[in-house]
């Protein structure tokens, strides 16, 4: 290596070899038109990711054509929730059941997944976007980008501070990480502070994004950033 | 055995196999199959019932597909026929399916055939087809009749594993019998091929499905 070979700002290697960085998405190619959008939304059980599957409903349910699949471990349950809220005609929801792997449905073997998405396309054929809600799993469940075009991880302070720093792929490679129900922090006495910081140290450059459907119903930061990737 | 067809019987092969359990979910939730030592008597029955039916249609294709026949539509209608329960009709057409999505990513896969069979083959007819002999084809669907639920079993009541995995390799000598079977029918036209049945399985089918729209269940079949 030569002398003058220096790490300054504004000299970045196309390649970062050190394993223990995130790089960006390597797979930056969203679809054209011919075919929706497909996000991931994944997280361990009870972070809340049906109910933001239900707040995007919401927010974004009036201005784009969307449709859900659900992969929860109790077959219809999330479907269920999501009629129950009323935010999405039911014929817009799609179950899938994953015999007992619900990493399985969205990471080794996603035709099932693959297979609804078809159906919903073919149902609604203007559809721009579906979001696939994985099942609740462990921090190392991530979605195939056979299956996904973007995936968000939804974690929440309520299952302990120590969770970003534990990383795992769902917490450092998602382009997106969500740490939920922050209205619960003075209660589970978790430090948003330490969260934050730890989130952001393991992911890199990636977007994180602290949020309460309490006081946010409409997950208004989640929409936005889905909102971008659809122009 | 060929390269295709050990990876066609593949637990990790994504051809939507891992979301069912073959009756097994049912038989369990009924306190049919409880421990380990209920399994060997549920296998042993799919395997020389649905285990016999699928390795003979695989066998069958295997060898109509090595004399470039193109008329999938009648070996379609003859399985058909002999699988009067309508949910594993639909259990059987939706791994078909995922096995074609996923044989449409390969080279290897002869295309004109993929669209010969339409998107919603039989699991075992595409597995024949791709399979390539008829004798690995027949062995790869005798082997997965009982593999499935095997691992359905360990999934869902929490079975020890490598006793579960001693209890199929038990029935190895059973499994090539039957693959020798299909193997021997597979010249047959498809309309003479053998209908061994089982209205147990055809009823825990048809119950899981039931049971599937009214409470839990987390196999798709």
């Amino acid at each position: 290596m030569s002398a003058d070979h220096n790490h300054e700002p504004d000299h970045v290697h196309p390649i970062n070899f050190d394993p223990t960085v995130p790089d960006p998405d390597p797979h930056p190619g969203l679809p054209g038109g011919d075919r929706p959008l497909r996000i991931g939304i994944g997280g361990p059980v009870g972070s809340g990711k049906t109910a933001l599957v239900a707040a995007l409903c919401r927010a974004l349910g009036q201005e784009v054509e969307l449709a859900v699949v659900t992969n929860d471990i109790y077959t219809t349950e999330d479907a269920d929730f999501l009629r129950r809220a009323g935010v999405l005609d039911p014929a817009r929801i799609e179950a899938v059941q994953t015999g007992c792997c619900p990493h399985t449905a969205i990471r080794d073997d996603i035709t099932a997944n693959l297979d609804a998405v078809d159906t919903l396309a073919e149902r609604f054929p203007a559809l721009r976007l579906v979001i696939i809600e994985s099942g609740g799993d462990n921090l190392t469940a991530v979605f195939s980008r056979g299956l996904v075009d973007r995936q968000i991880f939804v974690v929440d302070v309520a299952g302990g501070d120590k969770v970003p720093r534990k990383g795992g792929p769902g917490v450092t490679t998602a382009d997106l990480l969500v740490i939920n129900k922050t209205d619960l922090a003075p209660q589970v006495g978790a430090d948003l502070t330490v969260m934050a910081g730890d989130a952001h140290r393991v992911r890199g450059g990636l977007p994180v994004v602290q949020q309460s459907l309490v006081d946010t119903p409409d997950a208004p930061e989640v929409a936005d950033w889905v909102r971008k990737l659809m122009v | 055995m060929n390269v295709m067809a050990l990876l066609l019987a593949d637990s990790r092969f994504p051809g939507g196999g891992h979301a069912h359990s073959g009756g097994l979910e049912e038989a369990a939730a009924r306190g049919l199959v409880r421990t380990e030592d209920d399994l060997p008597a549920f296998l042993r029955h799919r395997l020389r019932t649905a285990g016999t039916l699928a390795a003979v249609f695989a066998a069958a294709s295997a060898h109509l597909a090595g004399q470039g026949f193109t008329e999938w539509s009648t070996v379609d209608d003859e399985l058909d026929a002999r699988t009067p329960s309508a949910a594993q009709r639909a259990a059987s057409r939706a791994q078909g399916k995922a096995t074609a999505r996923a044989a449409g990513q390969m080279a290897t896969c002869p295309a004109q055939v993929l669209l010969g069979i339409g998107r919603r083959p039989h699991h075992a007819v595409i597995l024949g087809i791709l399979a390539g002999a008829p004798a690995d084809a027949a062995l790869a669907a005798a082997y997965l009749a009982i593999s499935g639920p095997a691992s359905a079993a360990v999934r869902l009541l929490g079975l020890d594993p490598l006793r579960v995995n001693a209890i199929v390799a038990a029935l190895g000598d059973e499994v090539t019998a039957v693959a020798a079977a299909a193997t021997a029918t597979a010249h047959l036209d498809p309309a003479d091929l053998p209908a061994p049945s089982s209205p147990g399985l055809d009823l825990l089918a048809e119950e899981h499905d039931r049971h599937h729209r009214e409470e839990v269940r987390l196999f798709v079949s």
